[in-house]
């Protein structure tokens, strides 16, 4: 019989995922800030930061499995002077949010949570690995910036972008291979939001791996004679109250799309901000209050309501919304 | 082709004139296979680690627990709590060939609308007792468990796997003081120390050693044995069955990757990997399937 010798293939690692995309600029960023240390709990091969072990294994602090022991210890090494920057699961983020809040937010520390494997996108290892809380939670923590990049030059722009930030931030990556979204012009700057396409009808408010399908929805919406503006929401704390506003405005009717629960994240923070600046119809596609399952992340996006038909659909809701409201000013007049 | 992963199971003549070691050495060795065909439907998961544990489970269930697929809802039923929820292929086989699942159903694993998540969950699997997959979190419910069962004057057991690396996780010794404070000696932890985790050994991503003076400090009743060696998993798990006034941990030594030669003792088949044809092939071949077994795990439709 014949032995076979070769290593395993590593599921999601080929291609340009975030996670790889992340790992990587983690490595390339390294020399520029001499302080930056890469905590790990024994996952670096899924976050990407393996990278970083191999060229500057004397920064990677390994922690064994050991989350909350992790996000707390990165507390002290900033209370020392140094730049760390956590690294697990999203879901194992989650088990250390109490962590997070009293020794990085609440004591104000220049730490980094990145996180990676969010939502859906985690596919087969199935519900209980599937983070749809992760947004929500890190975003109620006073102080933490909550980041969710969308393509692998952001990606990268990001990474450089939370390293010269003060403060503590939550940033999500991604397992699956990432569509390039973006030109290397691209530009990323924290809190502010990018309007990826542009249109009148309707507005697409998207994070993560909802971007391209968001742009994938705008594109069917444009053969329909509607025209829908694209927005990448990638800062989702700060969000950019005076870019939803002016979406508001020009287009009178909002789409929110993540790949997180509906309660808390990205759509909870754009029909927050609208409702108490320039209220107008919002419709949200995202996970509806259920846990997710096993599955291949196209399939459960599918199952779950996340694709660019759902979000199709969501705008024509979104936009019937609208007219109706103006059919209702029209008749006060 | 006929599908008879059935009759792979009834194989294994369930009668006490066969010799229970040599049934629960079948059964061990049905995990294993199961196990890889699965994994390799799936197009991911973690073998070496349902390799490793594939003896334990199958004394658990073939000749320790009182549970059995006609009690799931008998609350004096024993309880197992898989807490390295990562191994869920070796727990499906095991129930597969107990009768608690079907062989064929469980080869469709993490696939849409399949029950057979990555890691089990209790509201699609009712006997695997409670959802699990996040390292470290089992082991508190089992602990929950035994309380509980105990408060209800049962004189059910409970009965939960850890992996080595699990270990790491601050919870588990906090339930491992908890355990010990309240004498919970109707709770037994076994511990698959296979030496390797995710990235690669223990001894280099977090030292677990003196393991056993450790739970020993924690006032636990220990013991270690070859987690590979049936009559000792057997007698061990007895003696633990009569611990009194305290819990006890059996700290199994064994190979991840047990029984698939070139998965042995290496850490890139932790997970979560794609099996090729060929490899399942030969791993199955390592396992001692024959042709037409190999054939009917890995030929199946449905998967
Ligand atoms: C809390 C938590 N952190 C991280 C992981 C990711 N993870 C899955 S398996 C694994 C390694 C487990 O090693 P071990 O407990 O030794 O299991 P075994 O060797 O038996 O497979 C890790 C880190 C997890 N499932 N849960
Ligand atoms: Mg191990």
């Amino acid at each position: 019989m014949s032995m076979v010798a070769e290593a395993p293939a590593l599921i999601g690692t080929s291609g340009d995922s975030l996670r790889e995309a992340f790992g990587k600029a983690l490595s390339n960023l390294a020399d520029e800030f001499p302080k930056l240390v890469v905590l790990d709990a024994d996952i670096a091969g899924g976050t990407g930061v393996h990278h970083f072990r191999t060229s500057h294994p004397s920064r990677l602090l390994q922690f064994g499995i050991a989350e909350q022991n992790m996000m707390a210890a990165a507390g002290g090494l900033a209370a020392v002077g140094l730049l760390p920057v956590v690294t697990t699961f999203a879901v194992f983020c989650l088990r250390a949010v109490e962590q997070a809040r009293l020794s990085l937010a609440y004591s104000r520390r220049n730490a980094k949570i990145v996180a990676s494997h969010p939502g859906l996108d985690v596919g087969p290892d199935g519900g209980s690995a599937q983070a749809l809380e992760d947004l929500a939670a890190f975003r109620a923590i006073p102080g933490m910036t909550v980041i969710s990049p969308a393509d692998p030059i952001e990606m990268a722009l990001a990474t450089r972008a939370i390293l010269e930030f003060e403060g503590p931030v939550y940033m999500r990556t991604g397992r699956s291979a990432a569509k390039r979204l973006f030109g290397d012009d691209h530009q990323f700057a924290i809190g502010r939001g990018r309007i990826i396409r542009q249109g009148t009808d309707v507005t697409l408010v998207a994070c993560g791996v909802e971007v391209a399908r968001a742009l994938e929805a705008a594109e069917t919406l444009a053969q329909e004679s509607v025209s829908a503006r694209v927005v990448n929401m990638a800062t989702i704390k700060p969000i950019d109250v005076e870019l939803l506003a002016s979406c508001a405005v020009d287009t009178g009717a909002i789409v929110t799309a993540e790949d997180h629960n509906i309660y808390g994240g990205l759509g909870s923070a754009v029909a927050e901000t609208l409702a108490i600046t320039r209220p107008c119809p919002v419709e949200f596609v995202g996970v509806k209050d259920v846990f997710g399952a096993s599955g291949e992340p196209e399939e459960l996006a599918n199952l779950y309501g996340l694709t660019a038909p759902h979000i199709v659909r969501a705008a024509h809701r979104a936009i019937a919304r609208k007219q109706r409201i103006s059919g209702r000013r029209k008749n006060f007049r | 082709m006929t599908l008879t992963l059935r009759s792979i199971s009834e194989e294994v003549p369930q009668s006490p004139a066969m010799d229970l070691e040599k049934q629960l050495a079948l059964a061990a060795a049905f995990v294993r296979r199961h196990s890889i065909a699965s994994i390799y439907h799936a197009g991911s998961g973690h073998p070496g680690g349902a390799m490793s544990c594939a003896d334990l489970l199958a004394c658990l269930f073939g000749a320790e627990l009182n549970f059995w697929p006609s009690g799931i809802d008998d609350p004096h039923r024993d309880r197992f709590v898989l807490s390295k929820g990562h191994a869920a292929p070796a727990l499906y086989a095991v129930g597969a060939h107990y009768g608690f699942c079907d062989a064929k159903a469980a080869l469709r694993l993490r696939k849409l609308g399949s029950p057979f998540q990555g890691h089990p969950h209790v509201l699609d699997l009712p006997w695997v007792e409670t959802s699990t997959g996040s390292l470290g979190q089992g082991l508190s419910v089992a602990l929950g468990m035994a309380m509980g069962l105990r408060m209800q004057r049962s004189a059910a057991r409970v009965y939960t796997l850890l992996g080595d690396g699990e270990l790491q996780e601050g919870e588990v010794w906090e339930a491992a003081m908890c355990a010990a404070h309240h004498e919970l000696d109707n709770l037994c932890v076994l511990i698959d120390y296979n030496k390797l985790q995710s990235d690669n050994r223990n001894d280099l991503i977090m030292r677990l050693e003196p393991l056993a003076a450790k739970w020993r400090a924690f006032d636990w009743a220990i013991a270690e044995i070859d987690g590979h060696d049936i009559p000792q998993i057997l007698s061990t798990l007895r003696r633990a069955g009569a611990t009194q006034n305290r819990p006890s941990v059996i700290i199994a030594h064994t190979v991840k990757g047990k029984g698939v030669s070139y998965m042995e003792n290496v850490p890139s088949w932790h997970g979560s990997v794609k099996l090729t044809r060929e490899q399942a092939e030969d791993a199955l071949l390592s396992l001692g399937a024959s042709r037409n077994e190999i054939k009917e795990f890995l030929d199946v439709d449905g998967g």
